[in-house]
């Protein structure tokens, strides 16, 4: 049992309408952090490609104007990271992975999304299928800023932040599971923000 | 990559705050006494959390400030606005309770096998983790050669200044002041430039190993600039830290 924080009450309380949907832990924020564990890569758009991949080789690859091509989706939803903000209705646009997915051809349980800089994160499929997940281009209107993951990140926002990863370059397509960069420091295998699956264990 | 994880449950645990030392008018060091601690890295960090009588809580994380072997100590900044930091800087006492868990993170920690050499840019309260790291070069009498760049709004902001001014066998400091400074200061002024990264920071020939802990601008300024200058972007690890009452 917590012990009471003598003289401690709090000062944040979302809306009535909005406090359901502030998952536990977390608090309302109205900018936009910026965490990431290295150096901003800026990869020139005419080196950039979007990969899925299976056993080390590429079974389809985008340029970003083949990419940019994609049938679109402006999305709204809630976003929450691990570090303990959420932020209510951000609005991106991005191309569906179920539309990657679909493309390349896929019968496998897991992906490892991998990205400039050398970040990787693990997901199960059906997280990154049937209209949950996106690679994002713009956000808030405007293309995505480069320390917020430009020119596309993945977009999951069911999960932890953390697994919506920057600079994403590709999924590698896996028959198990295999924990990513944070994954690999101790936190979650899988980060529902619901279930408050922060670090491994939780 | 490295896979030295922190595996098994983080369990929460009740502490005893054994002081409450004031850093500068707004930072306070809380040294904790956690009965189940297994040790920590130097810049790690640990989350706390908050219990307000009718059964709400608050979590946060701070970096702790302490070295592997002392005493489990954070250092928090109060934040106008926040919800948990003024009650960590203005409320809490020697004595209190304070729930926590950690130590968390393993990516952005040096130990002297790392090796260097070290280049620390600070910008305000990031200097956390930074000390944390100076303290355990010190104590493990690594002799890898550190230097700390510290960007703070005026002198009176520097949080262990009287700890970094004595040195830390051989690491230099370098002091940028933002807002003010003294009359006759003679150290840099201004926000964190490539030119001053370019003075402070050491050859990228030299293959340094870089932390910076701040703001997300100032994050942004001196990966971006080291990055510039050289250095491998492997070996540039960063903390940022947004406006959100986090840290």
């Amino acid at each position: 049992m917590s012990p009471v924080s003598r003289g401690f009450q709090h000062l944040r309380r979302a809306p009535a309408a909005e406090e359901d949907r502030v998952p536990p832990g977390q608090h309302m924020t109205e900018g936009f952090p910026v965490l990431s564990a290295g150096p901003t890569p800026h990869t020139p758009l005419e080196n950039w490609t979007f990969s899925v991949t299976q056993d080390g080789q590429t079974k389809k690859s985008w340029t970003w104007a083949e990419f940019r091509a994609l049938p679109a989706e402006t999305v709204t939803v809630d976003i929450h990271c691990v570090t303990r903000w959420s932020k209510l209705g951000t609005q991106w646009r991005g191309v569906p992975v179920d539309t990657l997915l679909k493309a390349a051809g896929y019968d496998v349980p897991y992906v490892l999304a991998f990205c400039d800089g050398g970040y990787t994160t693990n997901l199960p499929i059906g997280d990154v299928t049937d209209g949950k997940a996106w690679v994002a281009f713009d956000y808030d209107g405007g293309p995505l800023p480069p320390e917020h993951g430009g020119p596309a990140r993945l977009l999951v926002p069911h999960l932890y932040f953390w697994k919506s990863a920057k600079w994403v370059r590709g999924l590698e397509l896996r028959d198990h599971d295999a924990p990513g960069f944070w994954e690999s420091y101790g936190y979650h295998m899988y980060g529902d923000p619901w279930k408050q699956q922060r670090y491994a264990g939780d | 990559m490295e896979t030295t994880a922190v595996r098994g449950r983080l369990t929460w645990q009740v502490a005893t705050v054994t002081s409450v030392t004031p850093e500068t008018g707004s930072v306070v060091t809380i040294t904790l006494d956690p009965p189940d601690w297994l040790g920590h890295r130097a810049g790690q960090h640990l989350d706390v959390r908050l219990t307000a009588d009718d059964g709400y809580t608050a979590e946060r994380s701070y970096s702790i400030a302490s070295a592997p072997g002392e005493q489990v100590a954070i250092t928090v900044e109060r934040l106008e606005g926040g919800e948990v930091s003024p009650y960590l800087t203005e409320d809490l006492r020697a004595g209190d309770e304070l729930e926590l868990r950690g130590p968390i993170g393993g990516y952005f920690v040096w130990e002297p096998a790392d090796g260097g050499p070290l280049i620390l840019l600070a910008g305000g309260s990031g200097v956390v983790p930074l000390r944390a790291i100076l303290r355990h070069r010190r104590r493990s009498g690594s002799e890898v050669p550190a230097r700390l760049l510290y960007s703070a709004r005026t002198l009176p902001d520097v949080i262990y200044r009287g700890e970094l001014d004595q040195g830390h066998d051989g690491a230099q400091v370098i002091y940028t002041l933002t807002r003010s400074h003294p009359s006759g200061w003679t150290g840099h002024t201004g926000r964190l430039s490539q030119a001053l990264l370019a003075e402070a920071a050491w050859a990228a020939e030299a293959n340094p190993l870089a932390f910076i802990c701040g703001p997300t601008s100032f994050v942004e300024t001196a990966a971006a600039g080291l990055v510039d200058l050289g250095y491998r972007p492997e070996r540039v690890k960063t903390e940022r830290f947004g406006a959100t009452g986090g840290r």
